[in-house]
């Protein structure tokens, strides 16, 4: 027999558990509302004066006082899905390898590898992307056929600096988390679903596609996550993108992010309506980072209840 | 059909069909080890065509090493070593020759649990002809509806074959994956232990299944419950420790065990 006071007392502690866990996860709302506010907050002047014009306003002069975000928020979607076209693929490619079909004694070492790529600073990242990266694209960048030159996706002189190499070093940024995530997706598929298909007369690809498939609705996550990542790299992007707040189609143009410009004009904002529109920025690439999370979010909750 | 000459090891039986029968597989001192452990230890027998064959034994006693020999499955695992020959309809699967693919094709497979993919019942049917190549959309439409009838399922999906096949019970979701593998026409089925998830009734429509299915396919199947095999076969193998005990047509083994293992196993006595 179980006696009452036993599990009374074990009621309270179950209580008292909930209580504490509860309250350490309501400060994940308590944080997101805090961080919302306090942004709100120190650009007011700059909401007041610009209001929705902000957003797409092309101009920013903090000589005249006037400012405009609308740059910044292309060059940060522009770098940032440039770099998810580049690395989705590669990743993919690593992920299926390393699950599917690296030799065993090649498999750890590779993800341990991959792991550590994702743990390099940002910092050391962008100084690769200065001595290495720019020179190199400086160099694609010249060799390109005038014709294509003439494109507007190529147009501008060679700098190297720019939006294409920040999107390569966001993709090389991104890759080892997509591959890293897919991998362990690719992992957590049942044994049985890539059996099945070889029970069919699969071949070892089409039984991978069925793999892929299966874990479908976690691989998007996995490329959100990439995407995350992207749209908030600050530092290697800073040093890379070439600071001209000009939104451009063209690749090799130099450009400029929200992450970036608040980095690189922080602390050299001398009046509070510029100090004000750089906290705005930051606003808007909370605003945006959240309305892309939603999205990726129910987009991977439509796949996943097809399923169902 | 063309007679194998089976050099006998010293000690082993030769259990075989009888005469009568034509074989459709012929195994011939098969031996199987992941690494160094041995799991099937120089078996022989021949399987007949159009028939049920049971292979029944205690857990790891290698029954669903053998069947997964049948189509090459081990290939997928690493450190599986395989001596010793298996004909199917005469030829050598163990071949280098051998495309696998196509073997696997001619000898379809049902596992203990039902694995179908997230897919629409359709897709799910036609998912092996698809990678088998056909293109004509009529043409998989008739194999899948042929294949849904073979495995007594279209009549409870055919006003829903394009919803998930995860909705469907478990019992229907094991006849939809037998569905899957009758759709790329194959010559034998293996079942590894098809019921083992399953009701009591959805077994036994399972069951009523395989005698069926037997008039146009040879079927192989693992099951540690015995009442199964005593039901659902006409051949049964007993299988202990990596060797094949006895091998005769259901009912003689059952009542007539010549081994003191297989009647101790039968009985109840281990296992």
């Amino acid at each position: 027999m179980i006696t009452p006071v036993a599990s009374g007392r074990r009621a309270r502690e179950r209580g008292g558990f909930r209580l504490g866990t509860g309250a350490v996860a309501l400060l994940v709302p308590l944080l997101v509302a805090g961080i919302a506010i306090v942004l709100t907050w120190d650009s007011l002047l700059s909401v007041r004066q610009f209001g929705l014009r902000f957003w797409v306003n092309s101009t920013w002069d903090p000589v005249a006082g006037i400012f405009g975000a609308f740059p910044f928020i292309w060059g940060t979607l522009y770098s940032s899905l440039l770099a998810l076209l580049l690395s989705t693929p590669i990743a993919l490619g690593i992920a299926v390898f390393l699950s599917d079909l690296s030799p065993r004694p090649l498999r750890q070492p590779l993800v341990f590898l991959t792991e550590l790529l994702a743990a390099i600073p940002s910092i050391v990242y962008g100084l690769w992307g200065i001595f290495v990266l720019v020179p190199a694209v400086r160099r694609i960048e010249s060799l390109t056929p005038p014709w294509l030159r003439r494109l507007p996706l190529f147009e501008g002189p060679p700098l190297g600096v720019g939006l294409l190499a920040a999107g390569l070093i966001l993709s090389v940024m991104v890759i080892p988390f997509t591959a890293s995530v897919a991998r362990e997706i690719l992992k957590a598929v049942p044994a049985n679903q890539r059996e099945g298909a070889y029970a069919l007369g699969a071949t070892r690809w089409e039984a991978i596609r069925m793999a892929l498939f299966y874990g479908r609705q976690g691989i998007m996550g996995a490329v959100m996550l990439g995407l995350g990542r992207a749209l908030g790299e600050t530092m290697a992007v800073t040093m890379v993108i070439g600071y001209a707040p000009r939104a451009s189609l063209s690749l090799f143009a130099p450009q400029y992010t929200m992450a970036a410009v608040i980095a690189n004009e922080f602390s050299e904002a001398a009046d509070d309506l510029y100090l004000h529109a750089l906290v705005e920025i930051g606003l808007v690439l909370f605003i945006i980072t959240i309305v892309i999370n939603t999205m990726s979010r129910l987009l991977i909750w439509r796949v996943g209840s097809e399923r169902a | 059909m063309n007679e194998i000459s089976i050099a006998p090891k010293p000690k082993t039986r030769r259990p075989g069909v009888p005469a009568a029968e034509e074989p459709m597989i012929e195994i011939d001192r098969l031996c199987l080890s992941y690494g160094d452990k041995p799991a099937l230890k120089g078996i022989s027998m021949r399987i007949a065509k159009n028939r049920v064959t049971a292979f029944i034994g205690p857990s790891g006693c290698g029954k669903s090493s053998l069947l997964r020999c049948l189509n090459r499955m081990n290939d997928l695992i690493d450190g599986v070593r395989i001596t010793g020959a298996i004909r199917i309809a005469g030829t050598d699967i163990q071949g280098p020759a051998v495309d696998v693919t196509h073997l696997r094709k001619r000898v379809g497979m049902v596992f203990q649990k039902s694995n179908p993919f997230p897919k629409s019942i359709y897709d799910n049917v036609a998912y092996g002809p698809r990678i088998l190549g056909v293109r004509s959309r009529s043409e998989i439409e008739t194999q899948v509806e042929s294949s849904l009838r073979s495995a007594a399922l279209w009549d409870e999906v055919r006003d829903r074959l394009y919803e998930s096949a995860l909705r469907l019970s478990g019992g229907q979701q094991q006849r939809l994956c037998i569905a899957r593998a009758l759709a790329v026409e194959p010559e034998v089925l293996l079942m590894d232990e098809p019921c083992s998830a399953l009701d009591p009734i959805a077994t036994a429509k399972i069951e009523e299944l395989m005698d069926e299915l037997k008039v146009r396919y040879t079927i192989v199947v693992v099951t540690h419950n015995m009442q199964q095999a005593a039901r659902a076969s006409d051949y049964t193998g007993f299988l202990l420790l990596g060797e094949l005990i006895e091998f005769k047509d259901t009912p003689a083994l059952f009542t007539t065990p010549v081994d003191r293992r297989t009647e101790d196993y039968i009985t109840g006595r281990f296992g």
